[in-house]
């Protein structure tokens, strides 16, 4: 498998060190990597998991609004920093795949690299109180 | 492929008696083609020797900055091919997200640091920025990738029909990574130096050093084993010693390193002076 580009593994170390769950995404929006703290939120370690397209991802957690709508992929925060490149902000009800539901907020920003490469997006969440 | 070692010290030159073996100037490295190409890996304090070891000047050379830091930076000024109308230099190196090349170039080339604008150098000089792909320089083709090092900077991996070249002077892959190495597509460097015959790298510190300089970019001598064997090399050349480390000391790291670890490919020790040649061309028919 080809190396990733150094702005992503510089995100990638830098999120291995934070305790704020974080998700990082190609530029395709297929996810490379999320971290520990993350996986407590999306229940299941990402060894499990592994890489996935982003029309996988975006439907596993089962999104929903605070109505439980589910919502579409492209409502997401991250999904909109991928493919608008702009930060983006929301939350949303996810069910874990530990079977537990879930109020997140999300704040999502493209990852733009040196000579103004588009490399992907990061995700930054945080769990609320339901 | 001809390569000849100008300087390997890092970080600020340490001439002195006790660093005549590794020599005391900092980076640099030619590579010579069998067409005559000319490449100079970095411009540390080396270059001025390369320079005036030129019998004559080449129509056209070609320096390769792997980032702007001062020891990589500081004989640039100096290198008498700048200095010569009708020559033709090329200077490769990374832009920054905010400056171009020429604008962080001019930073160093001009007063007070230095008395001559970039602008006022004789020679014919394009200025190229990296990462842009892979690139062809005479026999060469030269590819840049970023890595792992504070400010920017870019690795180079130079392949011609003789073998492959991978230069990570100042390089810092074992960053934030627990149990370096990681997976070869999450590690720093991995693309350039990927079955190189020779890999030059940091080996700046001990394991000790490396504790406490963590982040500073510079790799220690485990490291870099580590790393070189991840990368499948045939030769791991260490580069970028500390100027505070004499030739014995470095002398007996490297000895201790080979022996406790017992790499699988050849280690040998970069130091100013050191030829290097490699030809996998067949000899001509009738040849002997």
């Amino acid at each position: 498998m080809a190396q990733k580009e150094i702005e992503v593994i510089l995100a990638r170390q830098l999120s291995s060190y934070l305790a704020l769950p974080a998700f990082i995404v190609d530029p395709d929006g297929g996810l490379v990597f999320y971290n520990d703290p993350a996986e407590r939120v999306l229940g299941r370690r990402f060894s499990e998991t592994g890489e996935m397209p982003m029309a996988e991802w975006a439907t596993l957690f089962r999104p929903t609004d605070r109505e439980g709508r589910l919502m579409r992929p492209e409502e997401l925060p991250l999904v909109i920093a991928v493919q608008d490149r702009r930060p983006a902000h929301g939350s949303c009800y996810i069910e874990g795949l530990d079977g537990q539901r879930r109020l997140i907020e999300v704040t999502a920003f493209p990852l733009i690299g040196q000579a103004g490469r588009f490399l992907g997006g990061v995700a930054i969440f945080w769990e609320r109180p339901g | 492929m001809k390569v000849r070692i100008w300087g390997s010290r890092g970080s600020i030159a340490a001439p002195g008696p006790e660093t005549l073996r590794y020599g005391g100037n900092t980076a640099c490295v030619s590579v010579t083609g069998a067409d005559g190409t000319l490449l100079v890996l970095d411009a540390g304090t080396g270059i001025t020797r390369l320079g005036a070891s030129l019998r004559s000047i080449p129509s056209r050379v070609d320096v390769l900055l792997s980032h702007l830091h001062l020891d990589h930076l500081i004989g640039l000024g100096f290198f008498r091919p700048l200095r010569t109308p009708g020559c033709e230099v090329h200077i490769w190196g990374p832009a920054s997200a905010t400056l171009d090349l020429r604008t962080r170039l001019s930073r160093y080339l001009s007063p007070p640091l230095f008395p001559v604008l970039l602008r006022d150098l004789e020679c014919g000089l394009t200025l190229h920025e990296v990462p842009g792909g892979s690139v062809r320089i005479g026999e060469f083709v030269v590819q840049s990738d970023l890595i792992c090092h504070p400010d920017p900077t870019v690795g180079y991996r130079i392949s011609s029909a003789d073998g492959v070249l991978a230069y990570l002077t100042d390089h810092e892959p074992a960053l934030g990574v627990p149990d370096f190495p990681a997976a070869a597509e999450w590690t720093s460097g991995y693309a350039i130096a990927v079955d190189a015959d020779w890999l030059f790298h940091d080996c700046q510190y001990d394991d000790e050093e490396y504790v406490a300089r963590q982040g500073w970019g510079h790799s220690s001598l485990r490291q870099a084993f580590a790393f070189a064997k991840l990368a499948r090399v045939r030769e791991l050349v260490t580069f970028h010693h500390d100027p505070a480390h004499t030739d014995s000391e470095l002398g007996l790291r490297l000895e201790r390193a080979v022996r406790d670890l017992r790499p699988t490919f050849a280690v040998t020790a970069g130091y100013e002076g050191r030829e290097l040649a490699l030809s996998r061309r067949p000899a001509a028919a009738g040849a002997t």
